[in-house]
């Protein structure tokens, strides 16, 4: 997520393929170095949606399809 | 003659510039500010609608059915709270359950589900210190998507991030008892119409 733009899309490759796998992680690390959050929406098995929020790359689930970046929570006034 | 027009002359633009240079200096630093904020955000108009039209794309494939539907029709989105405490630590719920109404770029408001009681406004910011296109600030729906996550994720870590303060400060409480109240209209209205959905489906199959 990006101010004055919204989604866009940093990184994509399969995590079997193992040079992409790479280029996620290094990606990835960029994010949270940068500050950002990360988090994995998904469906619990009742059918719920929710999110959970991942620190490190070896928290994603294999099988999700995505992990969206936004800016760290901050006070607000 | 000329050159005591000229020594006068000379006194005057003298007497002038003092009182002038100061207005032209700043005449030239408002040019200036102008011309870079107009550097920074350059003359598109519907760039934050396109990015508002994004972040409802991406809210909608993040959230459920009734989740976008709630969000589309009355403008906030209701999660419910996961702390067997409430919200806060001094706000002992005794265990009775609550939500959070999320609202764009405004304070997350948490209240009790039966007596529609308000227990405080947790205000909670996304800024971009990058400010990739001259803003630091998500489009709304990215915004209410980033708090959806978050309280969905890591309710704990939101609220103790979140600056807390008791209803009010924000959000006129008036509005958000009847933002409760369209909710629970809104509810009774789907259901009503699930029911008779369910009930036309049973008379269009009578063998099933």
């Amino acid at each position: 997520m990006k101010p004055g733009h919204g989604e866009v899309l940093i990184a994509e490759g399969d995590v079997e393929i193992a040079e992409d796998e790479q280029r996620l992680i290094e990606e990835f690390r960029r994010q949270l170095d940068a500050g950002r959050w990360a988090a994995v929406p998904y469906a619990d098995p009742e059918g719920r949606r929710q999110a959970q929020m991942v620190r490190s790359f070896e928290d994603i689930p294999r099988a999700a399809d995505r992990v969206i970046f936004f800016p760290r929570a901050a006070g607000g006034s | 003659m000329v050159l005591a027009l000229a020594a006068t002359a000379i006194v005057a633009i003298a007497l002038l510039s003092e009182e002038l240079l100061p207005r032209v200096e700043e005449a030239w630093c408002r040019h200036r500010a102008r011309r870079r904020r107009a550097e920074l955000t350059p003359d598109d108009p519907g760039r934050e609608r396109r990015a508002e039209q994004r972040a409802r794309v991406l809210l909608r494939s993040c959230v459920n059915e009734e989740e976008w539907a709630m969000y589309r029709d009355l403008g906030f989105l209701r999660v419910w709270g996961s702390q067997r405490d409430g919200p806060a630590q001094n706000e002992g719920t005794e265990g009775a359950p609550y939500g959070y109404l999320i609202y764009p770029h405004r304070a997350i408001v948490a209240y009790l589900a039966q007596t529609h009681r308000l227990l405080g406004e947790y205000c909670v910011q996304f800024p971009d210190g990058t400010r990739p296109y001259g803003s630091a600030r998500l489009p709304d729906s990215d915004d209410v998507l980033a708090k959806w996550m978050a309280l969905t994720g890591d309710e704990r870590r939101l609220i103790s991030t979140a600056n807390m303060h008791l209803p009010g400060r924000q959000l006129d409480p008036g509005r958000v008892k009847r933002d409760l109240w369209r909710l629970a209209q809104w509810e009774r209205a789907r259901m009503r119409a699930a029911v008779r959905d369910a009930q036309s489906s049973l008379k269009l199959d009578p063998a099933g």
